[in-house]
């Protein structure tokens, strides 16, 4: 397989896969290298490429457990991935709360969710994936996966009216 | 769009049981400018969603450095492989059996072989020779020990000299 074929198969979802790490380890600068880290897996492994049935499922899968993976070591090392995407919106919030600050805060509420909702309100809000399909990247069943997202939507529009009603949290 | 249709909607939605359709028409109604009051709470997070879909990764991907190395690591191999063959040419052809000596190097080698025999035959000779220096220093020896004799007599002498 030549570069060129392996970039056409792995363009259209490379930010899908960035997306997800990001989500998952928030900083950019690590979200960028654990995405370098999957594509080069994913390079030095093109033989295989042609037996996955679905690449880009598969590659969704990988970065779940990768970014997982360094989570946990980063955890067991007592570090806090340091991030700076943003900044302290406490101040203006308490002066009157604009759309874009409230933009910014659902990022914020979604980051305190656990790790699996996290993962699937990822994979079927912003990337619109099937249920069949996330199914199978996380190899959880369809009903399990429907309870998660429930469960993640409400906490997310429970703690965006408190927010929204208080200015601040 | 119905406001009723969408509150269902977001019924549904919160439960887990809108389809991607349907989730793509409550993204719709939210991201205009204007939503329905009690409702507004659920702008942010549609809004949230539709932005960080469109977020990208912008760095390179770096394929070409594994690529090069597998190159490399050829190279070097077939480096190797000249240098040994090389090596082999240069030297390995020296163990000749005495069948593949042409006439010259045949005539060569005995003419050696002879001048050694010679050079043998001489130093035998000188070994001879030598065997004639042995019986000098044999009669050398006796010599000295006649020497020793006469010693002996002139202490008697000495002796019978004093008791007179």
């Amino acid at each position: 397989m030549t570069q060129a074929e392996f970039l056409d198969i792995v363009m259209p979802f490379k930010d899908k896969v960035f997306r997800l790490a990001k989500r998952l380890l928030v900083s950019q600068e690590e979200a960028e290298d654990a995405t370098q880290e999957i594509l080069i897996k994913l390079w030095n492994n093109k033989q295989k490429i042609q037996e996955y049935n679905n690449v880009e499922a598969f590659s969704m899968t990988m970065t779940k457990n990768f970014c997982l993976d360094r989570l946990k070591s980063k955890h067991a090392q007592n570090l806090k991935i340091v991030h700076s995407n943003y900044q302290d919106k406490n101040v203006s919030l308490q002066k009157q709360v604009e759309l874009n600050d409230s933009v910014d805060w659902v990022s914020k509420i979604m980051e305190e969710l656990p790790e699996q909702q996290k993962i699937i309100l990822q994979l079927r809000d912003i990337e619109q994936y099937e249920f069949s399909e996330i199914s199978k990247m996380l190899d959880i069943n369809e009903t399990a996966i429907r309870v998660s997202l429930s469960r993640a939507r409400k906490t997310l529009r429970e703690k965006l009216t408190k927010t929204h009603s208080y200015g601040v949290r | 769009m119905v406001l009723d249709k969408i509150e269902k909607l977001l019924e549904k939605y919160e439960n887990g049981e809108t389809t991607l359709q349907e989730e793509q028409q409550l993204k719709n109604y939210f991201s205009q400018e204007v939503v329905a009051p009690h409702l507004e709470v659920y702008k942010p997070m549609f809004v949230y969603f539709l932005q960080t879909q469109k977020e990208q990764f912008t760095k390179t991907i770096p394929l070409q450095p594994k690529k090069t190395y597998t190159l490399y690591k050829w190279i070097s191999v077939a480096a190797i492989a000249v240098l040994m063959f090389a090596v082999y040419i240069q030297f390995g052809d020296q163990a000749k059996s005495m069948d593949d000596l042409s006439q010259d190097e045949l005539l060569a080698y005995n003419q050696t072989v002879e001048a050694f025999n010679l050079l043998a035959s001489m130093f035998n000779k000188g070994t001879e020779s030598m065997d004639a220096l042995t019986l000098m220093t044999t009669s050398l020896e006796k010599g000295t020990e006649n020497v020793a004799l006469l010693g002996a007599f002139s202490n008697t002498q000495n002796k019978i000299f004093k008791n007179q």
